[in-house]
Parts: structure tokens; C-alpha cells; sequence
């Protein structure tokens, strides 16, 4: 019945995947997921890394695409219903044939959301290879 | 009982047994390939093996609900432009998941809401009140799930009235969960993805068929939709213009931000984010997941205009109303066969949401508020805690049950999923938001965050227009006002307490949810 690295205790109906709900039934050991901050704290040199200049630019880097990548997406959307809303006139223009701007707007928010989305991907991928070199720099450091 | 009357035809036999013949093979198919998949090691074993794609798949199943598929088909064939924000707004919505909270959660290595905020803050507190929004917010969407089911089913079955179908569809749904446990969602969700995409291109290549593949013409005859209003006039209204159902402007910018806002806050796609290897699959699946999910809303364009155009809103209304637009489309254009089809992958999303929503929110109340909240983290008898989620599964599902039944089938169930994001949006998004990036936050804020946003938004709903003959509260949707005073209460809460623990691990946090560092641990479990 139990499946290899399940706990016995653990009486969650096994037929899901683990990952799909918490288990059920109380483990000796808690499961990683549900560790406190202070219960992890020996882990690694949290406050070490978080000085580390490497990891302030880390964090400039994300922040100087993801406030502005928000700001637009937010801004674009928004401007849907408040065209809708406020400005039916210019929303029914008729652009091609029937189609009208309020239709051709909402389609555009599909590819604005698709564009946004490749985007972070794109730009994301950098971010991964500092925080592997961040980490990297401090566990040579731990084991020295 | 003019629906059923209307489809008591001769060949109505036919539908049923087709569909119960699609609905037994899907659900076998999914039981094989759960078979296949769990039982291994740890899903993390197989996960590292399931692609972005794949991963990108079970996301759009979680996500393409009853709502998606029946409501918004029959939002756009009865309102026309206004059904198509709830398109564009399920889509934005996931910018909010992939640029907020997606690789945070996945990077700090948590499973659920509860396990993020209990992180830092006091555990018992935070986990009463997570567990207690997460059940509202599904009993919320369960309840749409379920008109859904019992429109669905009242269309097949005739002679079966709106209650019997509710009543017989919440306790086979109960009865799967509670005694059988749950299929591997993440399969269930797969090929559900795979057969309602299947389904929804053939639909909307029958309705281009009609237009010649004209999308001129096609638009052509969305200008001019008639229909009986509601004192029997005949009106004749341009379907591409918006404005046909949110007369005032404040409804679309209120429900914008419900749907926005609301995915981020969603337990059940929450949880997927944590199913993957690292936050490059992560990232990958919200990717793949945003083009799926996409491409489907883009084709609620034909389907639900289409159902406009080629059936119009009489014929629907009286043909198992607002819910069975795309349905009974199919049942126009593809005969029995495909009306069965697409009612069987409809009932097989229902199913597979409303096994999913019940056990996390069950779970969630046993785990987080039971054993954690009351008994501190210890279990008084082994199997304690899998009873006490099995009475909760139940009574969950009795409350959907009756709040289906009192809401009654003319009923979006868009609009309800709406409603379920408002709450999400405006109780779990604020203490999400604030415990990831917000140093000072604390117990007290995370508590009042959470019971405002919940508090509130479900107050304005019980006093909105839908709800009351003279409403107090002029808009459909609650989240402008829920949504800020989650915020609110959050920032008052944190204010006006101090926690200087919550601020020393706010590093750790910060490290983790930034480079993935210590998130591996949980493959091991």
C-alpha cells in the first residue's frame, strides 16, 4: 500500500500526488514545508547573504524589471474597463469591418500578457545563474 | 420545465449514454495514468521528469474550470463584449501569479498560504485564519462548480429537476472524496486540459464553418443580436459594443480587479507552484499555462459570440439558460455525439475541480486549524486528523450544495467564480503580498488582514445588487473596496503591534525566496 519514502503515519488517501494537498496524519519529523523561519535558522548564514553585495544588485536587478513590467501590465489592463466604461464612443469605432476598438483592445491584452510573460522568462534565466553563483560563494565559504 | 420539455426528444436517450460513456472513459483513463504516475518515490521524482509543458497543462486544468468553459461561453452569448473581459481578465491575471508570488512561494519551498505566513509570524493565529479563508474561498467556487454540474445535468437527464441534479451531483462528489480519496489531480487536470482544448477548437472551427471561415462576416452578424428583454420588447443590441451588461463603469473596474488580484490568491493554484523541480520549470509552466489558457479565452470569441450569433439569447433561455451556451452549441452544429462530448468534458472539469477544491479545503481546516490550532501540533489518536477532514469534506459539501440550490440555475457561474476571486483577492493576497516583501509585518496584521478581507468582501456581497431587492452597495463585484480594506486591516493590524522575531527572520525569508536556497530540503519529503 505505502508507497517508498512516505511516512506510516502519514494517512493521507494515497492516490494523489504528495504535492497536491499537505499530508495528513502527524509525522515524527515535520515536513520541510512547514519548518518555521526559526526552526531553519542554522540552515545557512541567512544574514550573511542578505549583506552580500552580490545579492543587494541580485535583488536591484528584479526589482528594476518587476515594478515597472507591473506597472505597465496593471496600467494597460485597467485601461480596458475605464475605456469601457467611460469612453463608449471611441471603445465602438469600427476599425475593420465590424471589428471595433474595444474588441481589437481586449485582444491586445493577449499579447500584451504573452509578451510580458516571455519577457520575465527571458530576463529571469540571468537571475538564476547569480543566485547559483550567490549560493555557490557561500557554501565554499561554510566548507572552508 | 420548458429546458427539459425542449430536449425530450427521441435522440435525447442517445446524449445520455454518450455521455456517461465518455464520462466512464474519462475517468478511467485518468485512473490509469494516476496509477502509472503516483506510487512512485515522491511525485518530485516524476516532477523532475514532467516538463514546463506538462506541468504548464495541469495549471490550465486547475484553471479552465466549469466556469471558464460554461459560464463565460454563456456571459458573451447573453451579454456580448462585457462576457469577454472575464476572458482578458482570467489571462492578466497571471501576471500578477508569475511576477509576484509564484517564485517566492516556490523558491521559500512552502506548500500552502498558511505555510508561508507561519514561516515568520506566530503559527497557531495565522493558521486559524488562513484555514478559515481557504474554506470559505472554495466553498465560494465549489458553489459555482455545482450549478454548473446541476444545469449539466438536468439538460441529459429529463424529468430531473435544477435540486435533484445538485443534490445527486454534490453527494456522488462527496461520496468520491470522502470514502475514495482523490485521483492524481495533476493527471485528471492534464488530460482534461487536453480533451476541453480538443473540444474547444472543434467547436469553434464548426462555428467559423458556418461563416464560410469568414471572420468578416462573422463579426458582420455580431452587430445586429435580437432578443425578447425583460418586459417582452424586442431589442436589437451590437454585441461588440460594450455596456450591455455593467452599466456602470465601477462594476468592470471592481470585477478587473477581482480577477487580477484574485489568482494570486487561490489556494488550489497556489499549490501548484509547488509542484515543480525549481523556479525555472516554475516560471516555465506559468509560461506554458498563460498560452494555453490564452488561446482557449481567445476562442471563447467564437464559441460564446458564436452561440450569440447562431442561437441567440431566446433560444438559450430557453434551452438550459446561461450556463449551457456552449453545450447546446454543440448540440446545434455537431449533433448528439458532440453535445455529449462537450458535456462529458464539461461534468469531467467539474468533477475533477470540486475533488481538488475538497480536499485542499479540508484538508487545510483539518491540518491547519485542527491538529495545529486546537490540539498544538499533536495528533490525540492516530487517524484523528483524517476523520476530522472527512466531516469537514462533508459538511463543505453540504454548504455548496444548499447555497446552489438557494442561488438557483439561471445563475452565471462566472459570475459566481467571480465572487470567489473577490474573496481571495481581498483576504489571502494582502498578507501574501506583505509577508513576502514587508519587513515589519506582523501576527496581528497578518490575523486582521485576513478576517477584514474575508469580513468584508463577503458582507458587500451579501448586500450587492445580486443578492438584495434595494442593495446597499451599488456594485456587483466588492473587490475596489474589499480588496483595499484587506490591505488595510493588514497595515493597521501590523501598526499597531510589534514583532521583533518576524523582523529577524524576514532575512532568511528574503534569501530564500530569492535564490531557492534550503528549497530542495522539500524534494526529500
Amino acid at each position: 500500500m505505502s508507497s517508498p519514502g512516505r511516512d506510516a503515519r502519514d494517512l493521507t488517501p494515497e492516490s494523489a500526488a504528495p504535492t497536491d494537498i499537505a499530508p495528513l496524519g502527524r509525522p515524527p519529523e515535520k515536513p520541510a514545508h512547514e519548518r518555521t523561519g526559526a526552526e531553519d535558522a542554522a540552515l545557512a548564514d541567512w544574514e550573511g547573504i542578505e549583506a552580500d553585495p552580490d545579492f543587494v544588485s541580485l535583488l536591484k536587478a528584479k526589482a528594476a524589471f518587476v515594478a515597472p513590467a507591473t506597472a505597465v501590465f496593471v496600467v494597460y489592463y485597467f485601461a480596458l474597463p475605464v475605456g469601457a466604461g467611460w469612453f463608449p464612443k471611441l471603445m465602438e469605432t469600427r476599425v475593420w469591418g465590424a471589428v471595433n476598438v474595444a474588441y481589437l483592445f481586449a485582444f491586445s491584452q493577449f499579447l500584451m500578457a504573452w509578451v510580458l510573460a516571455f519577457l520575465y522568462v527571458a530576463v529571469a534565466a540571468g537571475w538564476d545563474k547569480r543566485a547559483a553563483a550567490i549560493i555557490a560563494k557561500f557554501q565554499n565559504k561554510g566548507a572552508e | 420545465m420548458i429546458a427539459a420539455a425542449a430536449l425530450s426528444a427521441p435522440g435525447d436517450r442517445t446524449a445520455l449514454f454518450m455521455f456517461l460513456a465518455f464520462v466512464a472513459a474519462t475517468l478511467v483513463i485518468t485512473y490509469f495514468s494516476a496509477r502509472k504516475s503516483s506510487g512512485a518515490s515522491a511525485y518530485f521524482a516524476a516532477g523532475r521528469r514532467i516538463t514546463g509543458w506538462q506541468n504548464g497543462l495541469a495549471v490550465a486544468g486547475d484553471y479552465m474550470s466549469a466556469a471558464s468553459f460554461l459560464g463565460i461561453a454563456g456571459m458573451i452569448a447573453f451579454n456580448g463584449y462585457d462576457g469577454f473581459m472575464y476572458s482578458v481578465g482570467f489571462l492578466v491575471a497571471y501576471l500578477t501569479v508569475l511576477f509576484v508570488v509564484a517564485e517566492p512561494l516556490r523558491n521559500a519551498g512552502k506548500y500552502t498560504m498558511a505555510d508561508v505566513l507561519a514561516y515568520r509570524l506566530k503559527p497557531r493565529p495565522v493558521r486559524a485564519a488562513a484555514a478559515l479563508s481557504t474554506l470559505t474561498v472554495s466553498v465560494f467556487y465549489m458553489i459555482a462548480q455545482m450549478v454548473g454540474a446541476g444545469t449539466l445535468v438536468r439538460q441529459l437527464i429529463p424529468g430531473v429537476s435544477y435540486e435533484m441534479a445538485v443534490v445527486g451531483v454534490g453527494v456522488l462528489m462527496v461520496v468520491y472524496v470522502v470514502f475514495g480519496g482523490m485521483l492524481a489531480t495533476t493527471w485528471v487536470q492534464i488530460i482534461k486540459a487536453i480533451l476541453l482544448m480538443s473540444g474547444s477548437v472543434f467547436l469553434s472551427i464548426l462555428v467559423l464553418d458556418k461563416f464560410d471561415f469568414d471572420l468578416g462576416k462573422f463579426f458582420t452578424s455580431l452587430t445586429a443580436i435580437t432578443s425578447t428583454g425583460a418586459n417582452g420588447e424586442i431589442l436589437t443590441r451590437d454585441f461588440l459594443a460594450p455596456g450591455l451588461l455593467f452599466k456602470n463603469p465601477w462594476d468592470q473596474i471592481s470585477l478587473g480587479m477581482a480577477l487580477v488580484f484574485g489568482t494570486a490568491g487561490l489556494p488550489h493554484i497556489l499549490i501548484r507552484f509547488y509542484t515543480v523541480p525549481d523556479a525555472k520549470t516554475a516560471r516555465a509552466s506559468v509560461v506554458w499555462a498563460m498560452i494555453i489558457i490564452g488561446l482557449f479565452y481567445i476562442m471563447t470569441t467564437f464559441f460564446g459570440f458564436g452561440a450569440a450569433s447562431l442561437l441567440g439569447p431566446d433560444y438559450l433561455k430557453a434551452h438550459g439558460g446561461t450556463n449551457m451556451a456552449a453545450p447546446q452549441l454543440a448540440h446545434e452544429l455537431g449533433g448528439e455525439v458532440f453535445f455529449a462530448f462537450i458535456s462529458a468534458v464539461a461534468f469531467a472539469t467539474i468533477l475533477a475541480v470540486v475533488a481538488g477544491l475538497t480536499i485542499s479545503a479540508s484538508t487545510s481546516f483539518a491540518h491547519d486549524f485542527f491538529t495545529n490550532v486546537i490540539h498544538r501540533g499533536k495528533e490525540r489518536r492516530p487517524g484523528e486528523e483524517v476523520k476530522v477532514a472527512r466531516i469537514t469534506a462533508f459538511v463543505v459539501g453540504a454548504a455548496a450544495i444548499g447555497i446552489a440550490i438557494l442561488l438557483g440555475p439561471g445563475v452565471n457561474v462566472a459570475f459566481l467564480v467571480g465572487l470567489a476571486f473577490a474573496v481571495a483577492a481581498s483576504a489571502n493576497l494582502p498578507v501574501i503580498v506583505f509577508s513576502i516583501f514587508w519587513k515589519r509585518f506582523t501576527t496581528t496584521g497578518a490575523v486582521a488582514g485576513l478576517l477584514v478581507g474575508l469580513v468584508s468582501s463577503i458582507a458587500l456581497i451579501l448586500v450587492s445588487p445580486d443578492f438584495m431587492k434595494t442593495p446597499w452597495f451599488p456594485l456587483k463585484n466588492p473587490a475596489i473596496i474589499s480588496i483595499p480594506l484587506g490591505f488595510l486591516g493588514a497595515f493597521l493590524g501590523t501598526f499597531l503591534s510589534r514583532e521583533p522575531s518576524a523582523e529577524k527572520l524576514f532575512a532568511e525569508l528574503k534569501v530564500r525566496a530569492n535564490t531557492g536556497l534550503g528549497a530542495e530540503k522539500a524534494a526529500d519529503h
